[in-house]
């Protein structure tokens, strides 16, 4: 007799905290096929509010933690992610209708992205800031600090898990937190990546993870004043110039829309930072 | 009466009675009229021609062509062949040779430069002569040594230039301005079309001469002179690949607007309200200084300036008594008196924007204080002013005045002066005063400013990167940094991991 199989009650990411939509709302998660997978929560203007608080409020704990705290939490993540392998490439199967090797080949790739951003988290000071020779007597420093909350479209054509990590990694390297829409029709990896991040000593609040409609939830995040950066990475079908205009109210830094998956890259740890220059006036002798 | 009353009545000799000794204008070889100028020669705008007067008389100087669409549309494709045929064709090496010429021709005319400044612009010729033209000076020298070694940028080997750079530039500092905009573009190897503010048009017509003088290949730098219309033509523009805009943070916003979705690479520099904390430990003597020169350099017209000043409570009463003893001995006059220390306000209209503000501050209760010096019957001029018993909500305490105006505001621990540093959307520049060495460097941690000065205030060096956080604007000018706003990272060997990335 073949045993009934327990399924998963997917719901968001906010806080630490796995909340349901509070409007109530989900929507039917299928295989590419259209077989039911799951119903996820259809996140709403509230709940993208309410990963923004939760956003805000986690930045001065994990901007404040040293370069080598964070980078063994990001490593950690790395470790979880690989104890559960098998879960994700699973997820991918069904959700992408990927081949077992192609789902193996994204977790791998998303693991390894983590190993890699987790790295230089005490490094990309060094790389990014600089001593300056200024012309007089003072010690002049321009060190790279993150820029606060980011808000963040998930990439959407393809590669679930890796597209997410892709983006989220680069921001939480230097000390940022943020709001991501996920996946919109393949979310569910994210909402289990959720999961690792709750179990990886990654503080509450650090990554808020939104599942529905990103031409929903964008405009919200996109103008809401306590977002520092805006990531447009996967809002290529979106409108994503009006995004970038409504961000401008705030004069928020904007990545615009790319196709497909970012390459690991230094500038995408550097692009959600602010340079500080301070100069220190040398005493006489 | 006494003898000593009579004395008194007759005019004591204050030690602040000097005999005026003004710069000679006669360095200057002003022409009546100025055209824009556009691969390589000056030529009449298709706009109506407007005057630029002296701020601190109301005397006309010259008269300034307008740039029209068509006349932005002339420089731009001026840039971009000069982009195509020349510039982007030159060696690194010899694009830093034209800008070593350029710093090397504006040390020469450097007292031209300062005194055309003071006039059209209204700052103290001490200020002119030995902080702007200086530096413009050394920026170019600084971004001319860049040129051939863009490799260590930090953008990885071989970073590409951007082509057309659209810069439009503050009045606040003219001259200054658009060498902060031009020597890292021409460095990284782009071209320019550069609009100088519609009030100080004057340097940058100096400084055309000496592209003439330096033989800078045509259509290199073109210089369009206007109002906000034609900086919006330029920025607009779409044969333009960069926009670099020094101003308000409105106009930014506006241009963070009208740029979006268009691929142009950006980088403002706006508005600030900045924090000057105080520690009851502070060498006070300096700080005093620091204050002054902190919102008085440039009668306040500076972004970064310390308009906020911040003062541990214990100590309150004795830096306000000081200040305002210090201010007191501040000159208040001619432009072009080598005495002067605060000089002219640039226009009527920034003139009525310091007034209406000063004026709220006064209706919202904070206890306004101006130092009791003589206005000149002409010109536009505001007497250095401060306001005591500021609230944090106070419209004086939460926008920029760019005047002489300071806002007194105290704290009593060092959380306490960080909250409300931070409270403000702005984020360009803060101030700390402090003998404690610790504690400076853990207060720099938590201030979210772009700048931070300890124990001075208002430095500016072509080494040192310069910009906001927040909506104090986005990218750096000046440094290693300044170079990223001007160039295009050819992108780092992607590491190993990437493979394999595609399904």
């Amino acid at each position: 007799m073949t045993r009934l199989t327990v399924p998963k009650t997917y719901k968001l990411y906010i806080g630490g905290k796995f909340p349901r939509s509070e409007s109530g709302r989900t929507y039917e998660v299928t295989t590419k096929k259209g077989a039911f997978l799951a119903n996820a929560s259809l996140a709403s203007r509230k709940d993208a509010r309410d990963a923004v608080v939760a956003a805000r409020a986690a930045v001065g704990g994990w901007s404040g933690a040293t370069g080598y705290n964070r980078g063994q939490v990001l490593y950690r993540i790395a470790e979880l992610l690989e104890g559960r392998r098998e879960q994700f490439i699973d997820e991918l199967m069904a959700t992408e209708s990927l081949s077992k090797s192609a789902a193996t080949a994204q977790v791998d790739t998303a693991i390894d992205a983590w190993v890699w951003y987790a790295g230089w988290a005490d490094k990309y000071v060094q790389v990014a800031g600089n001593g300056n020779p200024v012309s007089g007597p003072y010690f002049n420093l321009s060190t790279p600090e993150p820029s606060g909350v980011i808000a963040i479209v998930a990439p959407q054509d393809s590669s679930s898990l890796l597209g997410l990590v892709s983006v989220i990694a680069p921001a939480l390297v230097s000390g940022n937190t943020v709001v991501v829409v996920a996946h919109q029709n393949a979310p569910l990896s994210a909402i289990s990546l959720s999961e690792v991040l709750a179990t990886s000593d990654v503080p509450g609040g650090v990554v808020n993870i939104l599942t529905g409609s990103p031409a929903e939830i964008a405009p919200w995040l996109a103008s809401h004043a306590d977002v520092n950066g805006l990531d447009l990475a996967g809002a290529e079908q979106l409108e994503w110039v009006d995004l970038q205009i409504a961000a401008a109210d705030t004069l928020k830094r904007v990545s615009g829309p790319i196709v497909g998956v970012p390459a690991p890259s230094i500038e995408r740890v550097v692009q959600w930072t602010e340079t500080k220059t301070v100069w220190h006036t040398k005493s006489l002798i | 009466m006494t003898e000593n009353d009579t004395a008194v009545s007759a005019k004591a000799p204050s030690f602040l009675d000097y005999a005026p000794a003004p710069e000679s204008t006669s360095v200057l070889h002003l022409k009546k009229h100025y055209g824009l100028f556009i691969d390589g020669e000056f030529v009449d705008g298709r706009g109506d021609a407007f005057t630029t007067i002296s701020p601190a008389t109301e005397k006309e100087i010259a008269s300034i062509s307008n740039a029209n669409n068509a006349d932005v549309d002339a420089a731009v494709a001026a840039a971009r062949k000069a982009y195509d045929r020349t510039w982007s064709k030159l060696s690194g090496a010899d694009r830093g040779k034209y800008l070593f010429r350029i710093a090397r021709l504006v040390q020469e005319r450097a007292r031209e430069l300062a005194v055309a400044e003071s006039l059209d612009n209204g700052k103290p010729i001490k200020e002119s002569r030995d902080v702007d033209v200086p530096l413009v000076a050394a920026w170019f020298f600084y971004y001319a040594g860049w040129a051939d070694k863009l490799d260590y940028a930090g953008l990885g080997p071989n970073p590409q230039s951007l082509g057309v750079a659209a810069q439009v530039i503050p009045w606040n500092f003219p001259l200054l301005m658009l060498a902060w905009k031009i020597a890292p573009a021409l460095a990284a190897g782009n071209t320019v079309v550069i609009k100088p503010a519609e009030t100080t048009p004057l340097s940058a017509m100096i400084f055309a001469e000496i592209l003439q003088q330096a033989d800078l290949p045509q259509g290199v730098v073109n210089i369009v002179t206007g109002a906000g219309d034609t900086g919006q033509a330029l920025v607009n523009h779409p044969d333009v690949n960069k926009v670099a805009f020094t101003g308000s943070t409105g106009v930014g916003r506006a241009i963070a607007k009208s740029v979006a979705g268009t691929g142009k690479k950006v980088t403002l520099e706006l508005g600030g309200k900045a924090a000057n904390i105080v520690f009851d430990d502070a060498p006070i003597d300096q700080a005093i200084e620091g204050i002054v020169n902190g919102i008085f350099f440039n009668q306040g017209h500076v972004c970064c300036a310390g308009s906020r000043l911040l003062v541990q409570e214990n100590i309150h009463d004795e830096v306000v008594d000081r200040l305002k003893a210090r201010l007191a001995t501040l000159r208040l006059g001619d432009p072009l008196d080598k005495n002067t220390d605060i000089g002219a306000i640039n226009s009527k209209a920034q003139l009525d924007r310091i007034r209406e503000l000063s004026n709220i501050g006064e209706s919202e209760g904070a206890e306004r204080w101006t130092a009791d010096c003589a206005i000149p019957e002409n010109g536009f001029w505001f007497a250095p002013t401060i306001f005591t018993n500021v609230s944090t909500s106070s419209r004086i305490a939460r926008e920029e005045v760019f005047g002489p105006v300071l806002s007194v505001l105290t704290f009593r621990t060092p959380a306490e002066a960080i909250a409300k540093a931070n409270n403000t959307p702005y984020g360009l520049s803060a101030g700390i005063w402090s003998d404690k060495g610790s504690r400076i460097l853990a207060v720099a941690d938590k201030l979210r400013a772009g700048v931070i000065w300890a124990n001075t205030f208002n430095r500016f060096d072509p080494a040192s990167p310069f910009g906001g956080y927040k909506e104090s604007g986005y990218g750096r000018e000046g440094g290693r940094h300044g170079l990223a706003a001007y160039l295009e990272s050819a992108g780092w060997a992607a590491p190993a991991v990437t493979k394999g990335g595609k399904k």
